[in-house]
């Protein structure tokens, strides 16, 4: 009587044993997978929207949108902003931060679902578009899926955040940054920090986790608009590189 | 478990050992493309957003 129990006994433990290492294979599985894996398909994925925005950018361009087209008075058409609030996870500017490399480019989609942020830096609905006065505000992954705002940290004031859109350059300037709470929606009020405030300057913000690897805190950058370029003058010079540290 | 596993497989040695691995990659296409990105979601370790509700 006591032999088969035993032996049950046993084959029980072995089998939670083999249990419990495959669940540690597949913790560590997972972290592999969200760590290198999520960032490796997001980070392509986000070069390959970049790419695809800059060569439709470069097909519409000679078409000027509005009424008949002259070719002289196109170089003094009014800076129009993007106005039109694009569909959700629909990809409308690149963002450019020398601060983070030479090479750093990411599209810029509407919304900040978790599905949007895969796709890019997110755009939180409502707040203003890119140019417009108000607050620009933006959210982005510091780790995983392509990580556009893992070096936020190191942005320095006065550093250029460059947005593209089909037919502008927008150079923002970072101003000031902070640690906030996930619920202080105020940083991206119209005036930062102010709700309720009216605007009477564009602003730029920028939110991701912090502190990394936890979704405790929020850090934050706010920026201000410095200039409007057209396409058709060629890239700011704002763009150019920056030193480390 | 594995041994059961390792038991009831047909064939020789190297059979057994091609089907497990095509079984293990089987495993592991399935957490990649489903279990984990929906683990993900309820996670939410790198949240960037800030949200009033």
């Amino acid at each position: 009587m006591s032999a088969p129990f035993r032996s049950r006994g046993r084959a029980a433990v072995s089998v939670t044993g083999e249990l419990l290492v495959t669940a540690g294979v597949l913790t560590l599985l997972f972290v592999v997978w969200q760590l290198y894996w999520t960032d490796f398909t997001s980070g392509r994925a986000q070069a390959a929207t970049v790419d695809d925005l800059q060569s439709q950018w470069a097909v519409s361009a000679p078409q000027t949108p509005g009424p008949a087209p002259s070719p002289g008075a196109s170089p003094s058409t009014p800076a129009v902003t993007v106005d039109e609030t694009p569909p959700q996870g629909d990809a409308f500017a690149i963002v450019y931060v020398p601060r983070f490399g030479s090479g750093y480019a990411v599209p810029v989609v509407e919304g900040t679902a978790t599905a949007d942020l895969q796709e890019g830096i997110g755009h939180y609905a409502g707040t203003a578009m890119p140019g417009q006065v108000g607050n620009l505000a933006l959210a982005g992954h510091r780790v995983t899926y392509g990580k556009p705002f893992n070096l936020i940290a190191d942005l320095q004031d006065g550093d250029a955040v460059v947005v593209a859109t089909a037919t502008q350059w927008f150079t923002y300037r970072v101003q000031s940054h902070e640690i906030v709470r996930p619920t202080q929606v105020s940083v991206i009020a119209p005036v930062p920090d102010q709700p309720g405030a009216q605007p009477t300057q564009a602003w730029l913000t920028m939110t991701a986790c912090h502190p990394m690897h936890s979704a405790r805190q929020r850090y934050v950058v706010h920026a201000l608009l410095e200039s409007v370029q057209d396409r058709s003058a060629g890239a700011p010079a704002s763009l150019a590189p920056v030193g480390q540290g | 478990m594995y041994a059961w596993w390792w038991r009831i497989l047909p064939g020789p040695w190297w059979l057994r050992l091609l089907i497990s691995v095509v079984a293990a990659a089987a495993v592991v296409l399935l957490c990649f493309t489903v279990v984990f990105p929906a683990v993900a979601d309820h996670l939410a370790i790198n949240d960037g957003t800030v949200d009033g509700t």
